[in-house]
């Protein structure tokens, strides 16, 4: 009996560990793809080709600044929209709403998270952006402006469903301490469950990150696709595209292994390293939190 | 007990091995063919129509049609991934010399004739304009309607995106107005937009903007601009007509190809094409039957 169980164990652990290592090996090899792809565009095009602000690859024109300007200005945007909707809605579901009204919009919340994007994308193309168009008085309603909104409403779920769950973590005691010396309700929530939950709440934050900067089909179709540099503020009522809606626009058009190719993959290798930047940051910040709140409490 | 019902799961799994690989060998004499097709999202429609009709005639005979653009026709037809792939554009001389490394000799066939319509809003008072004209316009030299006879609002210019075939042609012969020395490109803030649909549906709701598309993609409730050849020159409406008269300055031939000759099921199929049953079937559409 004892030598049956041990041999279980044996095998369920192995079946663990390589599952956890087998993520970071395809990691690296899907890392490694993109740098065997990509890299070669950095000998076949010059780099102040790739930094010059024209993209027009069918006659060899590869700047890349508009595609990446874009993707940022669009990516700040959505969060500027999913942070304090997201969180908002985390605080309200978790410390004010009562609990038969959080059985059901929890749920619903996250059931929109299950939306696929490319409806998102048509009721983006039929109704939003005529609407900001006349709202606005702007040329087209294509816009920056148009593929933040939409893409912080993609990113709304995610951020919402993981924060609230940081947030329903926090110890009750720690909120009937706060208000057991006199803070108010929103003195508890802004200065003990918010913080005791922050870990948690900056994971949200950077997952709904990730959906945005990563996002293609709703961006592709609502945005414009004119790449055009975003560097003025009132870019944001301005076309713009982004590099997943470069890749995939034109990754099914272009002949394997020629430059074009190349540079889309180094695109991919650019929107590898940015999420890598931001998970490392967040990761950073999460750390450097828990170690104050360590000595703190120590 | 258990070792039983394995044994039976596995004779089970012979038999069906062995029923599917005789029905194979079976139906293999009825010469079943099948005909894959891929290109232009220009010709997409056109081609479903044709491979309906003919499958509706020849019921021994399958034929798959997808779009994804000229580009990706032609290069799956190079990877030979299809039999036969839809271009609105000629091959280009980087693609033959592709076709050539891979030891594929493609045969052209022009199966219809296409004609670019200009569209703008119907609330839009303009209802002419000259190539050079419409050059400027895409090219950025001319920013509102004002400029060409409209009101007073800006321009937002609608193309398709760089993959289509109909991109490439605008640019060829509209921006550049058939000049192979000329190098203007598209004004970078034109919106390059995934499909037609998405230009129909810009256009359907924004007074201020102006797209292409080919004519057999129009819609009845936008706004078709008659276009001369230059200020001088009769302004026309594109039609089944002004295309075949050579009067309307945008159109094009449409090609399918083939890598090699055709032969069996592929050639009849052409053959077909070209005949006049199918070629009524490119006037249903709204494009131009080539005879």
């Amino acid at each position: 009996m004892d030598k049956s169980l041990d041999w279980q164990e044996t095998i369920i652990t192995a079946v663990i560990k390589t599952c956890g290592y087998s993520a970071v090996v395809f990691v690296i090899l899907i890392f490694f793809f993109l740098l065997n792809e990509g890299i070669p565009a950095l000998t076949e095009v010059r780099l102040g080709e790739l930094l010059s602000t024209r993209w027009y690859p069918i006659e060899n024109y590869f700047g890349l600044l508009p595609l990446i300007t874009g993707s940022l200005l669009v990516t700040v945007g959505a969060m500027l929209v999913a942070i304090p909707f997201g969180i908002g809605t985390a605080v309200f579901l978790s410390e004010i709403a009562p609990r038969w009204m959080r059985e059901i919009l929890k749920p619903v919340v996250e059931l929109l998270g299950g939306l696929p994007s490319v409806v998102l994308g048509f009721l983006g193309i039929l109704v939003l952006s005529p609407y900001l168009r006349l709202l606005l008085n702007l040329p087209t309603g294509l816009t920056a402006l148009a593929g933040a909104l939409l893409l912080g409403g993609i990113a709304v779920p995610t951020t919402v469903s993981i924060a609230e769950d940081a947030l329903d973590a926090v110890p009750l005691s720690y909120r009937e301490g706060a208000l057991a010396i006199g803070a108010t309700k929103w003195q508890t929530i802004w200065r003990v469950t918010l913080p005791a939950a922050r870990s948690g709440v900056l994971t949200a934050i950077m997952l709904g990150i990730g959906r945005t900067i990563g996002e293609t089909m709703a961006v592709m179709m609502v945005t414009g696709n004119a790449p055009v540099m975003a560097t003025k503020l009132t870019s944001i009522f301005a076309p713009v595209r982004t590099m997943t809606a470069t890749i995939a626009a034109e990754m099914g058009e272009v002949a394997n292994g020629s430059v074009h190719y190349h540079v889309l993959f180094l695109i991919g290798l650019v929107l590898f390293l940015i999420s890598l930047a931001v998970n490392i940051t967040a990761s950073s910040v999460v750390f450097k939190s828990k170690k104050r709140a360590e000595r703190v409490l120590s | 007990m258990k070792l039983a019902r394995f044994a039976l799961f596995l004779s089970l799994l012979i038999l069906t091995a062995c029923g599917s690989s005789s029905t194979q060998t079976a139906s293999q004499p009825q010469t079943s063919a099948y005909i894959e097709n891929k290109g232009s999202d220009t010709i997409v429609n056109l081609a479903l129509a044709w491979a309906e009709r003919y499958q509706a005639e020849h019921p021994e005979v399958s034929i798959s049609v997808t779009g994804g653009g000229s580009g990706t026709g032609i290069a799956a037809l190079l990877n030979k991934t299809v039999d036969i792939a839809n271009a609105s554009r000629p091959m280009s001389s980087e693609e033959k010399q592709q076709a050539q490394a891979d030891g594929i000799a493609p045969v052209e066939f022009v199966i219809a004739r296409d004609a670019i319509a200009v569209i703008v809003n119907p609330e839009n008072p303009v209802r002419q304009l000259t190539l050079q004209q419409i050059s400027d316009i895409y090219s950025g030299k001319i920013n509102n309607w004002s400029e060409v006879g409209g009101e007073d609002r800006p321009i937002v210019r609608l193309s398709r995106e760089t993959n289509s075939g109909t991109h490439v042609y605008f640019l060829e012969t509209v921006i550049r107005l058939g000049d192979s020395q000329n190098k203007t490109l598209f004004s970078t803030d034109t919106l390059l937009l995934p499909s037609s649909e998405g230009i129909v549906s810009e256009l359907r709701q924004n007074p201020n903007a102006i797209g292409y598309d080919g004519l057999g993609y129009v819609p009845p409730d936008l706004k078709v601009i008659a276009v001369a050849q230059d200020a001088s020159g009769p302004y026309v409406i594109p039609s089944i007509e002004t295309v075949n008269n050579n009067s309307y300055p945008v159109a094009r031939d449409l090609y399918m190809y083939t890598a090699g000759q055709p032969s069996g099921a592929i050639e009849d199929y052409l053959d077909w094409i070209l005949s006049p049953e199918a070629q009524a079937i490119v006037a249903d559409l709204g494009f131009v039957p080539i005879k």
